[in-house]
């Protein structure tokens, strides 16, 4: 699957893990299945986990804006965690910390109340 | 100036979103032989990335067309990248070019892609005409060889 995703009640934070490459061709699955998610447990705070997403193109700055613009209508807020250094340059380059965090945060650790 | 030809191909594919994989893959295979970093590899991919993903979701919006991606490797551990295709050609070069502008906000694109191949790269053109198509091209030159070499000489 390209995205695992989970739910802490507890902090009302949805955990989302996406893996592969994030291009056009990846993006949309990835960010149904998010939004399906989202809608069935409105979320306070939006995980998205980058750890596992070796490349990614323009197609992930526009997944990060649409989440983004979701969670806001929600009354919500994201995160963008463990970028690898290439898929945080694209980040940095679109000003991505204008929307949210980039945070690293090392497995074991936790983020909005859901283990990583 | 025009440099000497090291080594060049040519791909020709349809513009099937599964494609955008596949020309990253194809073009960094074939870029390897100069020894690129690992951080200037990535940057190519992507420039690529963005420019094969304009033909798909803009020159040939709704449509299977023809791309054509040709790489040459020059002197001077330059690379030159042409991205072509026969699709609707862009109305306005320098709006298209504009950070943050999209003609398809409803696919979610962030307007992004000219401004990623441009910072990318060193040089970036763009000819289109309407109707019949649009050529991109890139050339980057990679560094990282070029220093070690300097390095083992000095």
């Amino acid at each position: 699957m390209p995205v695992e995703i989970y739910y802490d009640a507890e902090s009302r934070a949805l955990l989302a893990e996406l893996s592969g490459d994030l291009d056009h061709c990846t993006a949309r699955p990835m960010r149904t299945a998010i939004d399906t998610e989202i809608m069935k447990r409105l979320p306070l705070k939006l995980i998205l986990d980058f750890e596992n997403v070796p490349f990614m193109d323009s197609s992930g700055i526009g997944l990060l804006i649409g989440r983004y613009k979701l969670m806001n209508d929600l009354g919500g807020s994201m995160i963008a965690v463990n970028p690898r250094p290439e898929v945080k340059k694209i980040m940095e380059l679109a000003g991505v910390r204008r929307l949210c965090p980039i945070v690293e945060q090392r497995r074991g650790s936790f983020v909005g109340g859901v283990k990583l | 100036m025009k440099s000497r030809i090291i080594n060049e191909m040519t791909l020709r594919f349809p513009s099937l979103s599964e494609n955008e994989r596949f020309a990253r893959l194809a073009v960094s295979g074939f870029v390897s032989c100069l020894d690129p970093a690992v951080d200037e590899l990535g940057e190519i991919k992507t420039a690529v990335s963005e420019g094969v993903t304009n033909c798909i979701v803009h020159a040939y919006r709704g449509r299977i067309g023809e791309i054509t991606l040709t790489v040459r490797l020059l002197e001077d551990s330059r690379v030159y990248i042409r991205i072509k295709d026969k699709g609707c050609g862009i109305e306005d070069i320098t709006k298209a070019r504009e950070p943050l502008f999209t003609t398809a906000p409803e696919d979610e694109r962030a307007g992004l892609g000219f401004a990623i191949m441009e910072s990318f790269t060193d040089k970036l053109t763009v000819r289109s005409s309407k109707g019949k198509g649009t050529t991109v091209t890139m050339q980057r030159t990679l560094h990282s060889r070029k220093d070690q070499d300097d390095k083992s000489e000095s």
